[in-house]
């Protein structure tokens, strides 16, 4: 009797804690899959980490184009480089902390050597970093810096 | 035949100019020669690699007090210098960030930093971030190997110390910096010589 109790009370637990946690793991195949499938035309995709004081100083401004081009066919994706282990510590903390509305992962990957050069041969590994992709155009363009509210909205306008 | 002379030679000094620019911007690629810097350390005193002339290379590692990743990777820093400066491969720690963009990054707080953690080796203030420049580094921490050879300091490897920045997975790590420098000590030439890691972005001035 008690054990079914403990595995009802389990079950629960796993649901409604994933129900909450919207970060989920990603790998860069995934990712790809995420933009090939996906139904809108640009991707701004930015590279951040919870431990990152620019990247965190520059996530609303993500959101802000997220949301001020919502009639428009642009997904901002926000993807965290913080290790898998933060997950649960300081990653969905964070989105929680700060209410953020874009589409939020955690890199799942092995190997930083590999997924740095599949996002871009250019990026270096410093944080942030941030890929613009047109489906349309089948344009992939890096930035490896950070971006004011305009700077972002001027990207983004020239990658449309 | 004079004005075709002249014309040559702007196209020339353009030229070089856009290369020597170009070169700024990429920084060192291995197998390069690269210049000594001379830098104010921790102690006061300036520091070249000149001052190291029994050295048989170097351990150029670009670091911080600030960042994450800097502070992940101190311990290693200290134990590279511990395992190899005996070795002739010291460490030579430098700040490049503008302490305007973090105040932990401060010429003071180096100082802090270096005697709390008894830093064995130089820690010096790249104040006009010049050397970090010419080096090409963008990210801390980021380490450039240098090997002594008869044209000059040569560069051998330039990346990461390992693959495991967390430091918890010992079976799969991949000792880059430590890699390298064992093979050049057995004059072999490093499997690998150029490996890329997430850092924090070294804090430029005039950057907001």
């Amino acid at each position: 009797m008690k054990i079914k109790y403990i595995i009802l009370f389990l079950f629960t637990f796993t649901i409604s804690k994933s129900l909450s946690a919207q970060v989920k793991l990603l790998s860069i195949d995934q990712l790809e899959e995420r933009i090939g499938q996906g139904k809108d035309t640009i991707y701004v995709i930015n590279f951040w980490a919870t431990w990152c004081a620019p990247c965190v100083k520059e996530i609303p401004n993500f959101e802000k184009l997220g949301v001020t081009y919502r009639n428009q066919p642009l997904k901002v994706i926000l993807i965290s480089v913080d290790f898998k282990s933060k997950l649960d510590k300081a990653v969905i903390p964070f989105v929680k902390r700060n209410n953020l509305k874009s589409e939020v992962y955690v890199i799942n990957e092995e190997s930083e050597q590999l997924y740095i050069d599949k996002i871009s041969k250019d990026w270096t590994g410093s944080l942030p970093a941030t890929l613009i992709v047109n489906k349309q155009k089948g344009t992939r363009k890096f930035y490896e810096q950070e971006f004011t509210y305009l700077q972002l909205e001027k990207v983004y306008l020239e990658n449309k | 035949m004079k004005i075709i002379g002249i014309k040559i030679k702007i196209l020339t000094i353009l030229l070089v100019g856009f290369t020597s620019l170009a070169k700024a911007q990429s920084g060192y690629q291995i197998g390069e020669i690269v210049t000594d810097f001379s830098l104010n350390n921790v102690d006061g005193k300036m520091v070249s690699l000149a001052n190291y002339p029994n050295a048989k290379g170097f351990f150029v590692v670009f670091t911080c007090n600030h960042c994450p990743y800097a502070k992940l990777y101190e311990q290693r820093i200290m134990d590279l210098d511990k395992k190899y400066a005996a070795k002739g491969y010291p460490v030579i720690a430098i700040n490049p960030n503008d302490p305007k963009a973090y105040s932990e990054d401060s010429f003071d707080n180096m100082i802090k930093r270096s005697e709390e953690k008894k830093y064995t080796f130089p820690y010096l203030f790249d104040e006009t971030q010049n050397v970090a420049k010419v080096y090409g580094a963008k990210a801390t921490p980021h380490v450039y190997l240098l090997q002594k050879t008869k044209k000059g300091l040569e560069v051998a490897y330039i990346g990461a110390i390992d693959n495991d920045t967390e430091d918890v997975n010992p079976d799969g790590k991949i000792r880059y910096a430590e890699n390298a420098v064992d093979a050049i000590t057995n004059n072999k030439t490093p499997k690998i010589t150029q490996t890329k890691a997430i850092g924090c972005s070294i804090k430029w001035k005039n950057e907001k």
